[in-house]
């Protein structure tokens, strides 16, 4: 499998835990146009409801992260339930997006998967560091995604 | 030529494309993917995936051309086409993409051009391959057969 997993001890969140049968709202982030159409029916396909972002920048103002948005977060629950987001996109990386989103009291809590067809290990190290969910190599297929719809509903490990 | 013998055709043929490399696993999935509520995906991705390359192919050779060439926007390309490739499973075109690269990584013009000529190769293979293969699909589906996906190739 190649994918590399973050969830073991404490790090996946209770409050992001879904009840099975619920249908997850996933934002999955990736500039390349193809990527982003296969990456959509995948989750689709695995019942989950899917928003997609061509870039960082677009991603945050979708979850009201952006500059200049409204930053009172009283009574504010986040919009989704998983980030899926490519490494490699010009301007803001996917190493960086997950790092605002971490630094989000709303979001923190919310699994970032970060995708890259290229297999680098510092890379992944650095991502599940800063407390990605998981890495996972492009392409993406199905088993790789009922992995993670799994992981999203189940106990944690 | 009745249904069975097209349906026997385009297994064939959609074999062949496995069995030159032409075509990875990858485009299995994207197969598996299609269903009655998007019937079109394959071909809607693989679309998408022509007119991307076709602009990408062309951002590349100006590049090149340039004077002063940026290896780093070259790279930049073929690193997104490199990506659409796999994405699709156009195997030989994504390794072509890989050649590519180490030639951008040592800023060799000369390499990058050579380079560019085999990737545009490999991608007008392709996408004849694939046209051939939705012809193929259409027919049957017009003289009322149906089209199942290939799910066990047994390579």
């Amino acid at each position: 499998m190649e994918h590399m997993d973050a969830s073991s001890g404490g790090s996946s969140s209770p409050k992001i835990l879904m009840e099975s049968g619920e249908q997850p709202h996933v934002l999955a982030v990736d500039d390349n146009l193809i990527d982003r159409k296969v990456v959509e029916k995948l989750l689709k396909n695995s019942s989950c409801k899917v928003t997609t972002a061509e870039d960082g920048p677009r991603a945050l103002e979708f979850l009201g992260l952006g500059d200049g948005q409204h930053t009172n977060l009283e009574g504010r629950v986040s919009k989704v339930n998983l980030i899926i987001t490519d490494y490699c996109m010009p301007g803001m990386t996917g190493y960086e997006l997950l790092k605002k989103v971490k630094e989000s009291s709303i979001m923190k809590d919310v699994p970032v998967v970060i995708m890259s067809s290229e297999n680098v290990p510092t890379r992944i190290n650095k991502c599940l560091e800063e407390g990605a969910q998981m890495f996972m190599l492009k392409p993406l297929k199905q088993s790789d995604v009922k992995d993670l719809r799994s992981q999203l509903t189940n106990c944690r490990s | 030529m009745e249904v069975g013998q097209m349906q026997r055709r385009l297994a064939d043929y959609t074999k062949s494309l496995f069995m030159e490399g032409i075509l990875d696993a990858q485009f299995l999935q994207l197969q598996q993917l299609q269903d009655e509520s998007n019937p079109d995906f394959v071909v809607e991705v693989s679309s998408l995936f022509f007119e991307d390359s076709e602009k990408l192919l062309n951002d590349i050779a100006r590049a090149l051309d340039q004077q002063s060439v940026d290896f780093k926007r070259v790279d930049a390309h073929v690193h997104q086409l490199k990506g659409s490739s796999a994405s699709v499973g156009a195997q030989r075109v994504k390794n072509a993409c890989v050649a590519f690269r180490n030639f951008c990584e040592e800023q060799n013009v000369e390499g990058c051009v050579r380079c560019l000529q085999q990737v545009k190769q490999e991608y007008c293979l392709v996408k004849n391959k694939l046209e051939t293969l939705f012809r193929l699909e259409q027919q049957i589906v017009a003289a009322g057969g149906s089209v199942v996906p290939m799910t066990e190739l047994g390579f």
